[in-house]
């Protein structure tokens, strides 16, 4: 289990009076009632339950102003929160912080189609952004799995991404501003309505910072034009090693698809069992590549893509006829995690990501350890970027198995490192990968960047316990000179 | 230039001892590469010591199909770009070379200059910037301590995105000694289509249109008719696989046909009008460089402005990136300053004489807030200030 913070008693002591500064704040958004914080004790990474001390839910920047000075000068921890889907852990609530759900800021801003912008607040859910512009044939493109349910300020913290970040790039390239509360109140403007900042990229660093910079309250993000078509292709393959050589052919030809996943037997299986998509069962790896652009294009890149898995052997290969076609293809991928989620009580999905040259090697490894740690796993993968979401099959009543589920997925994500891989493609380091963040990166690297965590939050209040293994106090983060891994304060307390 | 030798690291351990004998003896470094870019900026303080960054140079790994290319940053752009066309891959941002901006011949340009500059060409409106295509690095702080950030993998969220801040760096936080960086696939083909004789707000309505379209308009580009020896001319470039491009201009002929002629460019004339956004040779003549970057929709905002004044102008990134020329009496540096800010941008001095470059510092100021935490990160990796030459005036 993960250690936490030490919990600092004081503040819980005082839980009524910041009930009641809070409340001076937010008239209407303090929530303080036991049974009704346990609804925001964990996120999308269930293991992991602890109610907050409080739950405060501004509706305005200086409101959020408010708060952050006022908990930044009573030395009171802040956890920001969006709609709670993390799978890292980057939301679960600490016994003695406030948390700061931002679920209040709901509304879309403003969208101008001439630049191709939205501004938005950071409440508002990845789908409805683009259900906001698609009438005019725009869309936003980042698009995780959670996109129902995720808003798109847990976006820019976490750099999510989508099956269709291969062309289309991930969070980070598709947001072009936001407005930051800094733990003392301060408000800032990082980017714009500007394809360059002004002054350096720190909205670059904001990007995937999982909460510990600043509370993001206002977004400004690119919409793209629809494109005029979209098919998918159902490639079957009787063996991984094709399959990923396939793939690498692909895109040496020239050809970036707009998604392109895989699925190994396992996984394949289960979405079949689940959505009866018409998957092939006897495929050791299927492939989903999706084409889109002009007609005349999709028409091209078929015909490619047709001729280059026949050379690596593919067994099966299905062309959509149509949107419906197309969209069955999906279902099964999109449904791979609850399908998985039936075949065993629970289900524990990581997120490294390898150079896809070492997909055979990683995939040999991975059997290795399920058999070592008798867990079952099921593979989906976004073969264009090397992501792997390894789904590794447990049973949380079991005693022991949980651990198990963990150790197993902690070799998983050391494997992609020693690959020349990371620890995690999107999902966040949040708690869940924090005492791995050594195996990808020295102490000295580490120090430099939580010395930018100092630059925006000396005091360490927000979100503290996600991302860095070991939080050193800044002043003397600031005069420690790291020399090979050793620290010259070994003797700092780890939580 | 700088008045002190000029040091040549060759590996990492040096760096650091290089860095650290200038904490030691409270000197600064003035980190270049080709020394395309000296030009911009104040003038670096002459007790400072210049590092030439190129003992740094050559490829150290690259995988077409990963689409991932590990380079040191002394390596020349032209050698980059040659590896990469050979395997039909490019740098998608396009990068350029500043030095034909600055009277200076082509070909010194390094890419870790590029990357530390943030140097991003036409196609910045449609693939992003250098900031979108730096995965990870190496390199050595001014704390004299050798560290990564990023990885070699295209998709990556492990730790802060330290290289964002890397692009438009320009060597003040840390000495770049690594570099892993994204490539894609080239276009099998590309094609220009113009439209010829708009005014600046048509020109900007027709490259928003295009842009919003489905055409998937690699780049946008407007000459106007007054500085344009061919006469104004709008630019619109497509590419990609050959019956792809064949589509895509069908269609943007068939949506531009109410704003005018639409014409595929010869293919000399759309090189000539592509590279001279890249050296900008049409406003050779002017003393004066800046660099306006706005939101599209209000450019001519300051187009207008200007056109009482001597300044001359031309437009990238679909009128999101204005390069304005002038003389130093035609256009004071507050006015255009003002203009770029009311427009919602900034400007950016990318050329000028000494005393200009000594009076007007090269960026914008930053609102106060945002210009102490900048500073903040800025001490983050550089406590000492061993990077401040005087060149970005903030220090
Ligand atoms: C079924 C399922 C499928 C998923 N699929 C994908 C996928 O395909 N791709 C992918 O990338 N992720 C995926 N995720 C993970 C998750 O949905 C994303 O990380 C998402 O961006 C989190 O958004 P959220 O609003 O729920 O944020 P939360 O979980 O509430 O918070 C996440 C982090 O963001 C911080 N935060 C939230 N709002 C703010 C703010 N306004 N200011 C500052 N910090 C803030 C929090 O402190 C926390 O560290 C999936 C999750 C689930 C449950």
């Amino acid at each position: 289990m993960l250690a936490m913070p030490p919990v600092d008693q004081a503040v819980i002591a005082r839980r009524d009076a910041i009930a009641q500064a809070l409340r001076a704040i937010v008239p209407d958004g303090v929530i303080d009632r036991p049974d009704a914080l346990r609804v925001y004790e964990s996120d999308g990474l269930t293991a992991y339950r602890q109610p907050p001390l409080l739950v405060v839910l501004p509706e305005t920047t200086a409101q959020v102003s408010q708060i952050l000075r006022w908990c930044h000068d009573q030395g009171v921890k802040v956890v920001p929160r969006g709609s709670g889907t993390s799978l890292s852990g980057g939301a679960l609530p600490l016994a003695d912080a406030v948390l700061l759900g931002m679920a209040r800021f709901n509304r879309i801003l403003d969208i101008d189609y001439h630049d191709r912008i939205v501004v938005t607040q950071p409440g508002v859910t990845n789908l409805a952004l683009t259900r906001a512009v698609e009438d005019r044939g725009f869309y936003y493109a980042p698009d995780p799995s959670s996109q129902i349910a995720c808003s798109i300020g847990g976006n820019v913290a976490e750099n999510s991404g989508g099956v269709h970040c291969l062309k289309y790039g991930l969070t980070t390239n598709n947001v072009l501003g936001v407005e930051l509360v800094l733990i003392d109140g301060t408000v800032l403007r990082l980017g714009g309505r500007t394809l360059e900042p002004a002054g350096m990229d720190l909205l670059g660093v904001i990007v995937g910072s999982e909460g510990l910079l600043g509370v993001v309250t206002e977004v400004t993000v690119a919409i793209l034009p629809q494109p005029e078509t979209a098919r998918a292709m159902l490639i079957g393959f009787p063996a991984v090693e094709a399959a990923g050589a396939a793939v690498a052919a692909i895109i040496a030809a020239g050809i970036i698809p707009a998604g392109m996943e895989m699925m190994d037997k396992a996984a394949t299986h289960a979405a079949e069992a689940f959505v009866n998509a018409g998957y092939p069962l006897d495929a050791e790896a299927l492939l989903i590549v999706e084409l889109d652009g002009p007609q005349a294009e999709c028409d091209h890149l078929i015909a490619a893509v047709t001729q280059i898995t026949q050379g690596h052997g593919c067994t099966t290969c299905r062309i959509s006829e149509n949107e419906a076609d197309r969209l069955m293809f999906w279902a099964g991928r999109k449904a791979a995690f609850p399908a998985v989620g039936r075949l065993s009580p629970d289900y524990y999905c990581m997120d490294g990501t390898i150079p896809r040259r070492a997909l055979p090697h990683v995939l040999t490894r991975m059997a290795q350890l399920s058999a070592h740690y008798g867990l079952g796993l099921a593979n989906v993968f976004h073969a264009g970027d090397g992501n792997l979401h390894p789904l590794i099959m447990y049973d949380a009543n079991v005693p022991g198995q949980l651990e198990q589920a963990e150790a197993f997925g902690a070799d998983i994500l050391r494997l992609c490192v020693e690959v020349g891989g990371v620890l995690t493609g999107e999902h966040g380091v949040g708690v869940e990968k924090r005492d791995l963040m050594p195996v990808m990166f020295s102490a000295i690297d580490l120090a430099h960047q939580q010395r930018i965590k100092c630059a925006f939050d000396p005091d360490l209040l927000l979100n503290p316990g996600k991302v860095f293994p070991v939080l050193h106090r800044c002043a003397e983060l600031g005069r420690v000179h790291v020399h090979q891994g050793q620290t010259a304060f070994p003797d700092l307390p780890r939580f | 230039m700088a008045k002190t030798p000029t040091l040549r690291p060759g590996n990492t351990a040096d760096l650091i001892a290089l860095i650290d004998a200038a904490r030691g003896a409270g000197t600064r470094l003035d980190l270049r590469g080709g020394g395309s870019k000296a030009g911009c900026g104040a003038p670096v303080d002459p007790a400072a010591t210049a590092v030439d960054m190129r003992g740094f140079a050559g490829i150290v790994d690259y995988d077409p199909a990963e689409l991932v290319l590990t380079v040191r940053p002394g390596t020349l752009l032209t050698e980059v770009e040659a590896l990469l066309a050979e395997h039909g891959q490019m740098l998608a941002f396009e990068p350029f070379d500043h030095g034909p901006i600055h009277g200076r011949a082509a070909g010194d340009a390094t890419i870790g200059g590029v990357i530390a500059a943030g140097v991003a060409g036409s196609r910045r409106l449609s693939r992003g910037g250098a900031r979108d295509h730096l995965l990870g690095f190496r390199a050595v702080s001014g704390r004299g301590e050798a560290f990564v950030a990023g990885a070699r993998v295209t998709k990556n969220v492990t730790g802060y995105d330290l290289p964002k801040l890397a692009c438009g760096s320009w060597g003040r936080l840390f000495a770049l000694t690594e570099l892993d960086i994204k490539t894609l696939p080239r276009g099998e083909t590309a094609l220009t289509l113009a439209l010829d004789g708009l005014t600046a707000p048509q020109a900007v309505a027709v490259m928003s249109r295009a842009a919003g379209s489905q055409a998937g308009v690699a780049a946008a580009a407007h000459h106007p008719e007054t500085h344009h020896p061919a006469g104004g001319v709008t630019a619109l470039r497509i590419e990609g696989f050959a019956p792809s491009v064949a589509a895509r201009c069908a269609l943007l002929e068939r949506l531009l046909a109410d704003c005018g002629a639409v014409r595929v460019m010869e293919p000399a004339e759309a090189a000539a009008l592509w590279d001279d956004l890249r050296t900008l040779g049409s406003l050779r003549n002017m003393p004066v460089l800046w660099r306006v970057v706005v939101p599209a929709a209000h450019v001519c905002r300051v187009t207008a402005a200007l056109a009482p004044t001597p300044a001359r102008w031309v437009m990238d990134w679909a009128g999101g990136l204005l390069w304005v020329g002038c003389t130093a009496e035609g256009l004071p540096p507050a006015t255009l300053r003002a203009l770029a800010a009311a427009a919602g941008g900034h400007a950016d001095l990318v050329r000028a004489d000494e005393a200009l470059r000594r009076a007007c510092p090269m960026r914008a100021a930053l609102p106060p807030a945002l210009a102490a935490l900048e500073a903040r990160v800025r001490r983050a990796f550089d406590p000492a200030g061993l990077f401040e030459t005087g060149r970005f005036g903030d220090d």
